[in-house]
């Protein structure tokens, strides 16, 4: 597709993909096991700065996002053996403060991340800027492939049903004999993994990071208002809720910068009143 | 000397924490609902003393009083209105409805406001009072008396006051509170009420201290989570107690790690807490 297209729709597609990746990895911890995660900011930004940092002492591109991939899943691991012990708000609290805590010691750690100056990452050397925006393109397309193979190989093995059970019923699920701790951690890797990459291949795609802008919390929300739209725990729910964002994002508030995030949160809090269960539960119930 | 020094640093901050996230951890007790616009509803509160101040000349002290009925009255009418339709709800949704709201309110702020950070400034200035090596600026030492005061009016309102006994009830038990001929849904508005009614008067006090702007919300409501999580949900003594050893442990933090690590300092200490003993330094629900 993308020869011959225009920048805008390259930029546009590379962005829908990227919040695609960010939309399907919540939803294996958001939405086939059921623990509300704000996490999402922290390994988006992590990955970003394990990608620029790695790139910044000569490693080539891709395997800087590898790196990225690892050092996120990494994290989710230890972070999730330690905060998935706990339920409901208190679970959903710790893992919002989680980017809070990496903003801070990315800011200080002056000497390795630039701290607030921000990190410069190199640019690939390429025949044009039309080749580079292709090439990243391409590169978030692999990433979004490898992310709904993922869901795909989740949702039909015994992880996959595992962690539907914990959403149902975890203590059951517990006492059924479904190793819950290794169901929920695993779940939560898969939710860090690929939203780690994609902040990697974010960072070299913009060139330049700060810590206010890869520790967005709206990283942690806009993810969840994907899947809510779409349809949570669904298999093409996230991507749908996804395009349907972005399409939001391009037609409605574009055009109205100051009120951008005004309107975001008024869409939460119509899609939290009205539609719950997303647009695909709406259409099942109609019929 | 240093140390008293810090250790009266952190009393002062400690006492203002507490009144923060008195309000916040009250409506989280007996709602359970986690009021993310806790943070914006501060701000608004510090604007309110700050255009009294400037445009009318009311002493921020003065302006508390017609803070707390008008945020009384709107956390009322938002909780009757908005949050009780999802009140059952599982906690991703009712979190992600404050969220919003507070995306709005934040907005809102911005335009009506702009993001300059404006200062309350008092003249003439009340200067500090010195006990030995120990000096405390006087505005702070009052605002943090005038929120101590407050916090414990709350405190006396839940433990002497009927409308009080009954907000204890519900957050205790529900459904034995519904059959004592407690209107549930009532006591839900009127707490939550109470909760904007604080964090606005929290706002008025802050004004005098901090510089005000639409988005600072943020860093207080990180504040009221950590507070919550160290003194226990849905009392007023454990936000006191909470309060108060945050305000030390960061005043301490700033002095060891240096200032730029305290927050984190701060939220590392909630995620450990948070594992350790998940019910708070004063362990299970209070009853006061």
């Amino acid at each position: 597709m993308p020869t011959g297209v225009d920048a805008y729709w390259l930029r546009l597609g590379t962005t829908m993909l990227m919040y695609g990746v960010l939309a399907m990895s919540w939803n294996f911890i958001g939405g086939m096991a059921g623990y509300p995660s704000f996490a999402s900011a922290a390994f988006f930004g992590l990955g970003a700065y394990a990608g620029a940092v790695a790139q910044k002492y000569g490693l080539p591109m891709v395997v800087a996002w590898s790196l990225a991939g690892a050092v996120a899943a990494l994290f989710a691991a230890a972070l999730g053996f330690a905060l998935l012990r706990l339920r409901g708000h208190y679970f959903a609290i710790a893992s919002l403060v989680v980017a809070e805590v990496l903003r801070e010691i990315v800011n200080s750690a002056t000497n390795l991340t630039g701290g607030g100056m921000g990190l410069n990452i190199p640019v690939p050397q390429m025949a044009s800027i039309a080749d580079q925006a292709r090439f990243f393109y391409y590169a978030m397309l692999g990433v979004a492939v490898l992310a709904f193979g993922a869901v795909l190989v989740t949702q039909r093995s015994r992880l996959g049903f595992g962690l539907r059970c914990i959403q149902q019923n975890e203590s059951a699920a517990d006492m059924l004999g479904v190793n819950t701790t290794l169901y929920k951690v695993n779940a939560f890797i898969l939710s860090g993994v690929f939203v780690g990459v994609a902040g990697a291949v974010y960072a070299s795609w913009v060139h330049y990071i700060e810590p206010p802008d890869v520790f967005d919390v709206l990283y942690s929300i806009k993810p969840i208002v994907m899947v809510l739209l779409g349809g949570a725990g669904t298999l093409f729910g996230p991507l749908i809720g996804a395009a349907l964002f972005l399409s939001l994002e391009e037609l409605v508030w574009r055009n109205y910068l100051s009120v951008h995030t005004g309107v975001l949160g008024l869409l939460i809090v119509l899609l939290v009143l009205f539609l719950p269960k997303g647009i695909l539960a709406f259409r099942l119930r109609r019929t | 000397m240093l140390t008293f020094q810090i250790l009266a640093n952190g009393l002062v901050l400690g006492g203002l924490y507490a009144c923060i996230a008195s309000g916040f951890s009250l409506v989280w007790g007996v709602l359970n609902v986690i009021n993310i616009l806790h943070g914006s509803i501060i701000v608004l509160g510090g604007y309110l003393a700050f255009f009294a101040h400037a445009k009318l000349g009311i002493h921020p002290f003065l302006s508390i009083l017609v803070a707390a009925p008008l945020f009384y009255a709107a956390g009322y009418v938002l909780q009757r209105t908005l949050i009780n339709r999802m009140i059952a709800a599982p906690v991703l949704l009712t979190l992600s409805l404050t969220f919003g709201l507070d995306l709005m309110a934040q907005n809102g702020m911005l335009l009506a406001f702009t993001a300059d950070f404006r200062t309350l400034i008092i003249e003439p200035p009340l200067g500090v009072l010195a006990l030995g090596p120990v000096v405390i600026p006087i505005d702070r030492l009052l605002a943090m008396l005038l929120a101590l005061a407050l916090t414990g009016l709350l405190y006396l309102l839940l433990s002497r006051s009927r409308i009080g006994r009954a907000v204890v009830a519900v957050r205790m038990d529900r459904e034995a509170a519904a059959l004592m001929g407690v209107s549930v849904k009532r006591i839900y508005a009127v707490t939550f009420g109470l909760g904007a009614m604080m964090a606005g008067v929290s706002g008025t006090l802050l004004a005098m201290i901090y510089p005000i702007s639409p988005l600072t919300g943020t860093v207080y409501l990180g504040k009221a989570f950590v507070v919550c999580v160290l003194g226990g949900l849905g009392s007023v003594p454990g936000a006191m107690v909470g309060g108060i050893a945050l305000g030390i442990v960061e005043s301490f933090g700033a002095l060891w790690f240096g200032p730029e690590n305290a927050a984190t300092l701060s939220f590392l200490l909630l995620i450990v807490v948070l594992l350790v003993k998940p019910t708070g330094l004063l362990g299970r629900k209070g009853y006061e």
